[in-house]
């Protein structure tokens, strides 16, 4: 075996190592939000739910077992350098790391080809997993943020382009409108993802970005950093809380990424997380060797 | 206060006096049935093959470990979505005669009514909750329309004091969710109000 095909080979391992690992043990930022939001909540089901929410933490870990039976559809987002040696063999490392993780985890087989409309069984499909790539110039390294999108937290996306007259002010209402509608069932505490740009996939891009950020991160803009703060007091004022079913809080953060737009559009799209929420992050030098930032004390 | 635990087969007297907001538990039997099952005994009309009379169904696509054939082992099974089923819900309640249905979140007016009409009630298992579940099933007894995939397949599991089951539909038709969307949607008027005058970075 050369060189290059064991470091494919360690890596595929490694990857496939972590996606199991992270569906089973929440990231460090999502479990200490959690842990906040339960010491402060004062509704007496809410604090019982999140009660709950902690036991199954807690069984996961212990039983080595997904702590949500929906897995996803798995999504990388990629910040690849541009003298990264292994660039060419990186997409087929993600799709054999999946594949792989799916029968070590085991995963649940989440891949249904639309019109032929049949399940692959396999957790990988024609376009799956999902890869988002940015190339980041004069580096040699990748940054993988590996993403189990579930269903229950899928289904409030959405976006719309809206027009310059209706503002920041139409996206708060976008947003807000959401959360009381298709938010309640998502399982919330939500992370909720953000993006504001031109045409619609380039927010809808955003947002899925904007879930990979730590939770309690903040948005370099100033204004934006503000409308993420209004957002998160505005929607835990709204009562929703654990579950949907009444609580003092209901987000574990609003995290905001936008983009220049079209002086005549401003469109805004969310992604939602749940409080399950399976985002790892991890970089792996020219080398082969691994960092992973997300998750601390692993060792894969 | 002593749990209050329903056993299958479930009687629509067992569900007096259980309201809104109330934790019980379930010991007996239980059947998932989601999007397809739902979908292929309403708009199909095609017959559940595990009869469901006075039982319960749970909303869910679980994480099976196949041990041989005939022998399964529940990984992981959570609760999802139940307004996906919300289509189908008056008329699989009439047809198939179940008592307990367990899911994700809220279920709307069809099944309110349907809960009121035959005498059953809809309940939340908190979501994201898998593992927690999972222990409390038993037995895979049984396996149906597997054809569908792991998801959608009908696993029969035997359970002990499957919960907390928080109900959100009652016997009568009251609908903890759809009565608390009221107050969220008020509160967001107020919300948006005041979030309007910080926003105006459009000058």
């Amino acid at each position: 075996m050369s060189t290059k095909e064991q470091q494919v080979q360690e890596m595929t391992n490694k990857i496939a190592n972590f996606i199991s690992y992270m569906a089973k043990v929440l990231p460090d930022d999502v479990q200490e939000k959690i842990h906040e939001l339960a010491q402060d909540e004062k509704n007496p089901m809410a604090k019982s739910i999140y009660e709950t929410m902690q036991h199954n933490m807690d069984l996961a870990a212990q039983l080595n077992r997904p702590s949500c039976q929906d897995t996803g559809v798995l999504q990388f987002w990629v910040k690849v350098g541009s003298n990264y040696p292994l660039l060419g063999e990186l997409e087929d490392i993600l799709r054999e790391a999946t594949y792989k993780a799916t029968q070590e985890a085991p995963l649940r087989l989440n891949c249904v080809e639309t019109f032929d409309e049949f399940n692959t069984g396999k957790n990988i499909g024609l376009t799956a997993p999902y890869i988002h790539w940015d190339i980041i110039p004069d580096r040699d390294d990748v940054e993988i943020f590996p993403y189990m999108a579930g269903g229950g937290c899928s289904l409030p996306g959405s976006g719309k382009t809206l027009m310059p007259g209706e503002g920041y002010e139409g996206v708060a209402k976008f947003v807000l409108d959401l959360m009381t509608s298709y938010g309640l069932n998502a399982c919330p505490p939500l992370l909720v993802g953000v993006g504001i740009a031109t045409t619609i996939d380039t927010a809808a891009d955003l947002s899925k970005k904007a879930l990979m950020r730590p939770v309690s991160s903040k948005a370099p803009n100033e204004k934006a950093a503000y409308m993420e703060q209004l957002l998160e007091d505005g929607i835990n004022k709204i009562g929703i809380g654990p579950q949907g079913m009444g609580g003092d809080k209901t987000v574990l953060g609003v995290n905001i990424e936008h983009g220049t737009r079209h002086p005549s559009v401003i469109s805004c799209a969310v992604s939602v997380g749940c409080w399950n929420h399976r985002r790892g992050d991890l970089v792996f030098d020219k080398d082969g060797n691994c960092t992973v930032k997300s998750h601390k004390g692993v060792t894969l | 206060m002593a749990k209050k635990i329903l056993t299958t087969p479930i009687q629509k007297s067992d569900l007096e006096g259980i309201k809104p907001g109330d934790v019980i538990y379930l010991t007996g039997h239980i059947t998932t049935c989601r999007d397809m099952g739902h979908r292929r005994v309403v708009e199909e009309g095609k017959t559940l093959p595990v009869d469901v009379k006075d039982g319960a169904i749970l909303h869910a696509g679980p994480i099976i470990r196949t041990i041989s054939d005939n022998e399964f082992e529940v990984v992981s099974v959570g609760p999802t979505t139940s307004m996906r089923m919300e289509k189908f819900e008056y008329d699989f309640v009439e047809k198939t005669g179940v008592r307990l249905i367990v899911g994700k979140g809220g279920m709307g007016p069809e099944t309110a009514r349907a809960c009121k009409d035959f005498g059953a009630l809809h309940c939340v298992f908190p979501a994201g909750n898998a593992v927690l579940a999972a222990t409390e099933v038993e037995k895979v007894e049984s396996a149906n329309w597997r054809e569908l995939g792991m998801c959608e397949t009908l696993w029969t599991f035997k359970v002990k004091e499957f919960g907390p089951l928080i109900v959100s539909i009652d016997a009568d038709g009251n609908n903890y969710f759809e009565n608390k969307k009221v107050e969220y949607n008020a509160k967001k008027e107020e919300v948006l109000e005041e979030l309007y005058k910080h926003v105006g970075f459009i000058k």
